[in-house]
């Protein structure tokens, strides 16, 4: 790191999470949910939205609200913006708690 | 390098500090502490007045740099760091997580006896706040025996547990205390744990017969002292009204003569009739105590040796100027004995983060004189307040429903505080004398933890950039 410089431990471990790519824990915390769609158009699992891979390798389970994120859009999830700001409450982190993300009934 | 300069970022929630000409942040959701050079702090400032900004936008407004690379450099070092998030994620997606189901014991505090020689006017066992008006009583052998086996059966694979003996003064019954400590060294060495003992007292009981076992015994001891004859003597009096300092001086100063195989402190209880923070310190370090640490008294609303919040604002002051000194000591490689700093720097240290303010119902339980498991020592004998027997064990669903309803998401007042990692709404006794309910957190200490948990980032940075090394020491310190 150039810029900046991690002074106690917990800033150590997330310098970590991103220098030795072993830690795949330590980056799903840093990175509990996923990246939204439509209005910043994911670039995609190739590279990240910084054109660098540090962001990549995203545990699969993040894509299951990737279209309900501030989101208005009526597609096959609930959508965020208008109908369903609560849906994912109960999901904190996708990884571990994705069976929260319950069935809707229009 | 791609283009995907239209991604929006925001600034996590964070605090920024500038100590001794650097910029230093405070990352809420993880208690991450860093340092940022110039353009990383030009960025962060950048965010700080604005929702969101593209990247794009973020290098437009960098633009007395000659190319991108060191900006775009800077802005990747800052989201993975998480620092800068996404800003289509959702802000606080995170809660704390709720606390496992099962968890081992790794403290038991005695109260061995409920009685006690004082009458100290602030007293939470004795004064108007009592919790509870059970008929004096002194712990009998067997419970105590069976409290020792319980902590050891429900210590889990950890294999260093602490038993605690408090009152009431816990001296007044020092037979059991004497007879419990023989039993539980068997008991711990038979099980191949250690076991640490602890012991909070008013002094005024120690004798050279008392002082030599406790040293014998490794007993850590902490006694109640608030300070010079006439600051102690205001409230630490006998039945009679009597002041308690002629009698505890000589008794402590052959404890600190005799009593060299743990660290002995001093806790002094502010009120509005002691509040000297500086000058009190002084002079128990200069007794020979080890550490010192200060809680303002806990009290409900009204009663008139309270602190005021001009008195708390005071002892904040004073706070800060002993601050100032532990770092000075710090800095030149010495330890100053404030432990109410030499604690929060420790959390900081590691960073921390919790769902509750302490191990109460946790790790910690209380133990009354009739074997009642309590949350804690202050809530022995609270009949709200009791989780099972040592006999029957832990109910846990009292325990479940407890750790529930105290789990920080639940203090929605907490919930944009930058300090309710470290704070998590505060202690659940003082919470329920003030409030008279148990989860309330306590509010009328908000401005002042915030405040005092700033002066403690400061001094832990100027410590970290100057002498890295006094974090191995109070390591240590902190676990012997
Ligand atoms: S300082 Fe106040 S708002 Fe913040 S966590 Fe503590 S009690 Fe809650
Ligand atoms: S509830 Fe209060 S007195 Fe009891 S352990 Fe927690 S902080 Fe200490």
């Amino acid at each position: 790191m150039k810029h900046v410089r991690a002074l106690n431990r917990k800033a150590r471990r997330a310098e970590r999470g991103i220098d030795d790519h072993d830690d795949v824990m330590a980056m799903q915390e840093q990175q509990p949910l996923p990246l939204s769609c439509t209005t910043v158009f994911d670039p995609g699992w190739e590279i990240d939205a910084l054109g660098g891979m540090g962001l990549l390798c995203q545990p699969m389970e993040r894509d299951l609200y990737a279209c309900y994120n501030e989101c208005w859009w009526p597609a096959q999830l609930p959508d965020q913006m208008v109908n369903y700001p609560d849906w994912s409450e109960k999901c904190a982190s996708a990884v571990k708690d994705w069976r929260h993300l319950d069935l809707v009934f229009p | 390098m791609g283009e995907h300069r239209s991604m929006r970022y925001r600034l996590h929630e964070c605090r920024r500090f500038r100590v001794a000409g650097r910029e230093v942040l405070f990352l809420v959701p993880s208690h991450s502490i860093f340092a940022l050079d110039e353009l990383a702090a030009e960025i962060v400032h950048l965010l700080e007045e604005r929702e969101a900004l593209s990247i794009s936008d973020i290098l437009r407004h960098l633009n007395g740099h000659r190319s991108s690379a060191e900006p775009m450099g800077a802005i990747r070092e800052l989201v993975s760091l998480g620092i800068l998030q996404p800003a289509a994620q959702p802000i606080n997606p995170r809660p704390q997580p709720a606390p496992p189901a099962t968890f081992p014991l790794r403290t038991l505090v005695l109260n061995v006896t409920n009685t006690c020689n004082l009458s100290c006017g602030y007293c939470y066992e004795y004064g108007e706040d009592q919790l509870s008006h059970s008929p004096p009583r002194a712990m009998p052998w067997e419970v105590a025996k069976r409290a020792v086996d319980f902590l050891l059966e429900h210590s889990g694979e950890s294999d260093r547990v602490s038993l605690t003996f408090f009152g009431g003064e816990p001296l007044l019954n020092f037979k059991l205390i004497r007879r419990t400590v023989s039993y539980a060294e068997q008991r711990a060495a038979e099980r191949g744990k250690r076991i640490d003992f602890s012991l909070t007292t008013n002094a005024t009981l120690l004798t050279r017969r008392v002082i030599d076992f406790l040293a014998e015994h490794r007993i850590g001891v902490t006694v109640s002292i608030d300070g010079p004859r006439e600051l102690n003597d205001r409230l630490r009096v006998f039945p009679s009204g009597r002041g308690s300092y002629d009698v505890i001086a000589p008794k402590i100063a052959d404890l600190l003569r005799r009593h060299k195989t743990r660290p002995i402190g001093a806790r002094v209880t502010l009120t509005s009739a002691v509040r000297e923070v500086e000058r009190i310190f002084d002079y128990l370090i200069d007794l020979g105590f080890q550490d010192v640490g200060f809680a303002p008294v806990t009290t409900a609303v009204g009663r008139d040796y309270a602190l005021s919040e001009e008195a708390l604002a005071e002892v904040l002051r004073q706070f800060e100027t002993l601050t100032e000194r532990f770092v000075e000591a710090a800095l030149r490689g010495s330890y100053l004995g404030f432990s109410n700093l030499s604690d929060l720097l420790w959390e900081l240290h590691h960073g921390f983060s919790k769902s509750y303010p302490c191990g109460a119902g946790l790790g910690l339980l209380g133990v009354s004189p009739t074997g009642d498991l309590a949350l804690c020592h202050r809530f022995i004998e609270s009949p709200q307040h009791r989780l099972g027997t040592v006999e029957t064990g832990v109910d846990e669903r009292r325990r479940a429903a407890f750790l529930k309803a105290a789990h920080l998401s639940r203090k929605t007042d907490c919930h944009t505080c930058w300090v309710r990692g470290l704070c998590s709404g505060g202690c659940h006794h003082e919470a329920y004398v003030r409030y008279g309910d148990t989860f309330h957190p306590n509010l009328h200490y908000c401005d002042w933890i915030r405040a005092w948990t700033e002066i403690g980032i400061r001094a832990y940075v100027r410590i970290m950039e100057g002498n890295p090394a006094f974090f191995d020491r109070l390591e240590g310190r902190k676990s012997p």
